[in-house]
């Protein structure tokens, strides 16, 4: 049985934080598929379509029939467990920081035999149930989980240090404006965050949501605005050491195209979106990167919050979209860079929310409470991509299939 | 001595003082804020270029941003549509001589306090002329309401059917013009009143002194320091090419009270 992870005391500040190490990263081209698929949530394997082989590890040809046809293909996540260790000792700088740690081979009902981390509550010889997941370096690897749920699994040591769980961590919410972050809020502490931040712009304008949210336990209210990198500055150098999680919603949604959108409006989103995420990233991210191994409450991610839309283009909401698309691009080089500190940027692509800005789009529309969800599933279960809502699915799929023709498709609208 | 000789003396021997009427510029100063769906008024912002460091080693600087009516402002006759046509309505275009002339301060406090509507009208600038004599042709006609003493949400006053201010209605800013002011300035985030939009004509400050070719100055502090008459303001706005207004730094020269 896993036993449930304490609230960490707090930090002794005498003690060095711990510099984050990382597993080993390096992958040949044809291994980074199942980083690609872990980072969704998905569980694929290399597939012959060919000869209709599975296989794993991943390689560069058919280990049956050496055709170099080889696809993705999503498979069935049942395992067999065939042997399974504790090992105790490791040369490895990040293995030995966590040992002991569990490992094993298993059998795939997709066909091939694979090592894999095994989680606490497997039992010798039992069923399992397989997972793709990225590690701390970023990579997907493959985890046998218990076949049905089991108590607090998720505090399972090997899933904690692969994983961005809310629980018992500490969370900043950099707008308390947009639509989602009142039931966002909720949603984190739900799922066992410890303290919840809001970054408040504009004090001095209405703020209906105030005294619900003033009103929750461990939530409290900020002065922040993206566009405004003194504010940002300050609310760093208050909190930016305890902040675990950084929830970048701030963005700049408004209707109009290239011809008849406004300039200002283009510079209002992108302010807001993109430069607002460098702004963020200057002042929280040294921070995040350094605190990645900081215990039980380490740094673990930075969500950034995209219009779907930023895949494509939607003409007749130009401007945000082009600022989506430029915060994405700037989102994935943060990736890179955050990556050396064990911190995933996960993204969460959004589709048209239900709100002001897309009153008269009919449905089907994200609802503020929806969005929240997908956001805390993706922090829960340590994803990088998640699609939030239909249109965001769907343009997804599109988008992997054939990125022109979405283009062209989009020409039409979302 | 020559009348300037004797300004810089009694500047220098303190018998005249120097009033600052200008909030700082901050991030976080309230701006106009209009319905959604239009253009909006820009936060001042200013972003680091360096501060003794790799990007300059020996200095420090910042590029700024904002509306030409973000903070204490002048509002130009081209700002307002009936303004438009105005000659030299722009703020570079003004003759300078406009920019520092007699300045006669109204008292509003006590009716702003007890009304967040309140509206300065004829008869409260009769009973000023009473007491203190007519206001001159080409002054400065201010209208004191302590509002600038208000701080976050209350001064900006936002409710669901809009903002809640004093200012001038359309009969007090006719009768000013009668008198040939040259502008008027108030404590709020605009020389109108909250409720302006419902006035007939909506915007009067705007609409009619604009239109007559008269300057605006808002967001104004330090008011109830000022004489009701007999200081002299000094308010020259930024030079901008075809300028509808400006941020400015607004002062006053007091006579000591002695």
């Amino acid at each position: 049985m896993t036993q449930p992870l304490a609230p960490p005391p707090r930090k002794n500040p005498a003690r060095r934080t711990p510099v984050p190490t990382l597993p080993p990263g390096t992958r040949s081209r044809a291994a980074l598929g199942l980083s690609l698929a872990a980072a969704q949530g998905r569980f694929q394997l290399q597939t012959c379509t060919d000869c209709g082989a599975v296989q794993y590890p991943p390689r560069d040809a058919c280990h049956r029939c050496l055709s170099t046809a080889l696809a993705w293909q999503d498979q069935p996540r049942g395992a067999q467990l065939l042997a399974e260790t504790t090992i105790h000792a490791s040369p490895d700088p990040y293995f030995r920081e966590r040992l002991p740690w569990r490992a094993g081979t298993v059998q795939l009902d997709a066909g091939p035999v694979a090592l894999a981390h095994i989680h606490g509550d497997v039992l010798r010889g039992a069923r399992t149930r397989m997972a793709l997941m990225l590690d701390r370096a970023g990579q997907g690897v493959l985890v046998a989980l218990p076949e049905k749920e089991t108590p607090h699994m998720q505090d399972d040591p090997a899933l904690r240090a692969m994983g961005t769980h809310p629980r018992h961590r500490r969370i900043l919410i950099a707008d308390a404006r947009a639509p989602e972050a009142p039931a966002l809020t909720r949603a984190l502490l739900d799922a066992g965050a410890a303290h919840v931040f809001l970054g408040l712009s504009e004090r001095w304008r209405p703020f209906p949501a105030q005294p619900t949210l003033a009103a929750m336990e461990n939530v409290t209210l900020h002065p922040l605005d993206v566009t405004d990198a003194e504010s940002i500055t300050d609310l760093a150098g208050s909190i930016g050491g305890k902040v675990d999680i950084l929830i970048n919603n701030a963005r700049h949604i408004r209707p109009g195209g290239v011809i008849t959108g406004t300039i200002h409006d283009a510079g209002d989103a992108l302010e807001k979106g993109a430069l607002g995420l460098m702004r963020l990233a200057h002042a929280f991210g040294p921070a995040l990167a350094a605190r990645g191994a900081d215990g039980v409450n380490s740094a673990a991610a930075w969500v950034t919050v995209l219009p779907a839309q930023a895949l494509a283009h939607d003409p007749a909401f130009a401007a945000s979209t082009a600022a989506g698309a430029a915060t994405r691009a700037l989102s994935l080089s943060l990736r890179a860079e955050l990556r050396a500190g064990g911190i995933r940027v996960l993204h969460v692509h959004a589709g048209p929310v239900d709100d002001e800005w897309h009153q008269p789009l009919p449905p089907p529309k994200l609802a503020p409470k929806a969005l929240a969800r997908a956001i805390v599933q993706g922090l829960e279960q340590g994803l990088e991509e998640v699609h939030a809502g239909d249109v965001a699915r769907d343009i997804a799929e599109r988008f992997a299939r054939n990125p022109a023709l979405l283009a062209r498709e989009m020409e039409g609208g979302a | 001595m020559t009348p300037l000789a004797t300004l810089t003396e009694a500047l220098a021997t303190g018998r005249v003082r120097v009033i600052d009427l200008t909030h700082t510029l901050d991030p976080d100063f309230p701006v106009i804020v209009l319905p959604a769906e239009f253009g909006q008024c820009a936060r001042f912002r200013m972003d680091e270029v360096s501060a003794y460091d790799h990007r300059g080693p020996a200095w420090k600087w910042h590029n700024l941003s904002m509306s030409e009516h973000t903070g204490t402002h002048f509002d130009a006759p081209i700002h307002w549509v009936t303004g438009r046509d105005v000659a030299k309505g722009s703020t570079d275009a003004i003759d300078p001589a406009a920019f520092v002339g007699p300045v006669c301060v109204i008292d509003c406090a006590e009716g702003a306090a007890a009304d967040e509507d309140f509206t300065l009208e004829p008869s409260h600038i009769d009973k000023w002329e009473a007491e203190h004599g007519p206001i001159p042709p080409g002054a400065w006609v201010l209208m004191r309401t302590d509002w600038s003493h208000r701080q976050g949400a209350a001064y900006l006053n936002l409710k669901d059917d809009g903002a809640h201010s004093p200012g001038p209605s359309p009969a007090a800013i006719r009768a000013l013009l009668k008198r040939g002011i040259t502008g008027f300035g108030t404590e709020c985030v605009g020389t109108d009143a909250g409720q302006a939009a419902h006035f007939d004509p909506p915007y009067p400050a705007h609409a009619l002194l604009h239109g007559a070719g008269k300057y605006g100055l808002q967001c104004l502090r330090n008011l109830d320091q000022l004489p009701p008459t007999g200081a002299v303001l000094i308010c020259p706005p930024l030079k901008i090419k075809g300028g509808t207004g400006s941020p400015l730094r607004v002062l006053a020269l007091v006579e000591d009270a002695q």
